[in-house]
């Protein structure tokens, strides 16, 4: 009888001592397989779950997105200087017919979608937003997607940032690539001249100071995704 | 003499400590979560009902080292978690154990009357069955907030995918301030029991490993508060003793002197011969003695009846009291 109480003491000891030093660690590395591979079967479930009839709305009361960070990864906000680069146009390429090069001017011509949506970042925060854009799914159609292009790569002029989709969620009828926010053009803090933004992913798979659009028959992993948040990140 | 008791199925305690450890990884990869925006609000607007809004929790209270390891962790523990919380409760809800746990009417009285106790108010531990009724409403609770917890985490996981069920909540910043409540509920309840476990019933501990209990070393049995375990009740020495006017031996006069409810049960005057002891006959025989119990549960009131009647409860008694007792 002592002898298995003393064990269990000892045994609850040695458990708070693991559990202490785990605290605020990133846990055992053996663990980091099974996470992996945890968040691959999530991702099936997510990819389960996803519709493109799902939409978000944000409440129509909702005070004016003004309060939305601004965000980027170089040192400044990051800006497109036509001396330098020549004159902005967005690529969309890869495993498509007719490769494209968009000026902001062609885009503006396109048929536009404006949406007040949800902004959802991975912190947990969330702002309601007014964007105006093209769809993806307009650009695919455009650019005549081959059969096997299952990913598209969203690139930037933001230090190398990009994210990599899914298509189901590229196309989404919420996914835009837009170049408006609250009426106005983009500024260069909001990822000027356009940007990707959906809510149907979390803020770090939405690139901004967007330049390539190219549909892949693979994943090409992204900033964020390579760093070890999900790859999938759907909300 | 002990008489260990099958008191928890090997599920559920298999599924209790995989439950601990999955909760424990749940809360602290979650508040890292939470530390990334430790508030509430969306931008650009307020919000009402959190006073502590931009405050973070302390580091060592989280698990995950930063955003991106603590979601890992969350999305993969919420698997086990689910998965662990739905085989306890198909288990209870099929092998019975629920009744255990499900409200019956007295149960805000009885555990109106455990608070009594805890505070001094009350001298004697009252009656209970498997728990008392204080557990028994944390028991009951637990597995609704984990359910809960699991829907509003739902909630904000897939607010767009399972945009109904986000509403359901009053929309992601409401189901988000939901999943922390239920959690801070949960942690408030387990902090408790966990507690209780080690200030009131150490045994318990031991018997969510081996399932074994000893019904004679029980809180009740024990008259046990916090931190203040009586001698094993001597219920049984009572039980045995002759009637007041009697004589009463030197040893048994001591180990009688309890604290004794006004409209106590009087004891059974004879003394028969002694059968062995069982433990049935000991419950029996202590809920006999309780003044609160047989007020309150008529199902007490059955066996106490049949306690007085037939000489085995108090014979039986007459053996474990020499036992605990005599010592």
């Amino acid at each position: 009888m002592i002898d298995r109480r003393r064990f269990l003491a000892l045994g609850g000891l040695s458990a708070a001592a693991l559990i202490a030093e785990a605290c605020d660690s990133r846990g055992p590395k053996g663990a980091m397989k099974v996470l992996r591979w945890a968040e691959r079967r999530n991702e099936s479930v997510e990819r389960f779950l996803f519709r493109h009839t799902s939409m978000n709305h944000a409440a129509a009361n909702r005070l004016v997105g003004n309060r939305m960070p601004s965000y980027y990864i170089s040192h400044g906000p990051p800006v497109w200087d036509e001396a330098v680069r020549g004159r902005w146009a967005l690529e969309v390429s890869g495993a498509v017919r007719t490769p494209l090069r968009l000026t902001l001017e062609d885009l503006a011509k396109l048929p536009r979608v404006t949406q007040r949506i949800d902004h959802f970042c991975v912190e947990g925060w969330t702002a309601s937003t007014q964007f105006t854009g093209v769809r993806v799914s307009t650009l695919a159609r455009l650019a005549g997607i081959k059969p096997d292009a299952g990913y598209v790569d969203f690139q930037s002029f933001d230090s190398g940032y990009h994210e990599s989709w899914d298509l189901e969620s590229a196309t989404h009828p919420q996914t835009l690539v837009a170049f408006m926010r609250e009426g106005r053009f983009l500024s260069s803090w909001y990822g000027a001249p356009a940007r990707v933004h959906s809510p149907v992913k979390l803020g770090y798979k939405n690139t901004k100071y967007l330049t390539k659009v190219v549909f892949m028959p693979q994943r090409n992993g992204g900033y964020w995704s390579d760093k070890g948040y999900e790859w999938y990140g759907g909300t | 003499m002990p008489h260990p008791e099958k008191r928890h199925h090997w599920i559920v305690r298999a599924t209790h400590w995989v439950n601990a450890v999955a909760l424990t990884l749940m809360v602290a990869s979650g508040l890292r979560i939470f530390n990334a925006y430790p508030a509430f609000a969306r931008k650009g607007e307020s919000f009402c009902c959190w006073p502590w809004e931009g405050t973070a929790a302390p580091a060592w209270l989280t698990f995950g080292g930063w955003l991106s390891g603590a979601r890992n962790w969350h999305f993969a523990m919420m698997w086990v978690l689910a998965v662990n919380g739905a085989v306890y409760l198909a288990f209870v809800w099929l092998h019975g154990e629920w009744r255990d746990l499900a409200p019956r009417r007295g149960d805000v009285r009885d555990a109106w009357e455990m608070m009594k106790f805890y505070l001094f108010v009350r001298r004697t531990h009252p009656h209970q069955g498997k728990h008392n009724a204080l557990q028994k409403g944390v028991y009951f609770a637990l597995p609704w907030l984990g359910v809960l917890a699991v829907l509003t985490g739902m909630a904000i996981w897939k607010p767009v995918q399972l945009a109904p069920l986000t509403a359901l909540f009053g929309g992601y910043v409401w189901a988000r301030y939901w999943h922390f409540v239920v959690m801070l509920t949960l942690v408030l309840l387990g902090a408790g029991h966990v507690f209780m476990v080690f200030a009131v019933d150490p045994q318990s501990l031991g018997s969510m490993v081996t399932g074994d209990y000893d019904e004679s070393r029980s809180p009740e049995a024990l008259n046990a508060r916090p931190f203040l375990r009586g001698r094993p009740k001597p219920v049984l020495a009572i039980a045995t003793a002759p009637p007041a006017s009697a004589p009463v031996p030197a040893d048994r006069a001591a180990a009688a002197v309890r604290p004794a409810g006004p409209r106590e049960a009087p004891p059974p005057p004879d003394r028969p011969s002694a059968p062995p002891p069982s433990a049935e006959a000991v419950a029996v025989d202590a809920a006999a003695t309780d003044a609160g119990a047989v007020r309150d549960s008529d199902e007490v009131v059955i066996t106490a009846s049949t306690a007085v009647a037939p000489g085995e409860a108090a014979g039986g008694a007459g053996e474990t009291d020499e036992e605990e007792v005599g010592r």
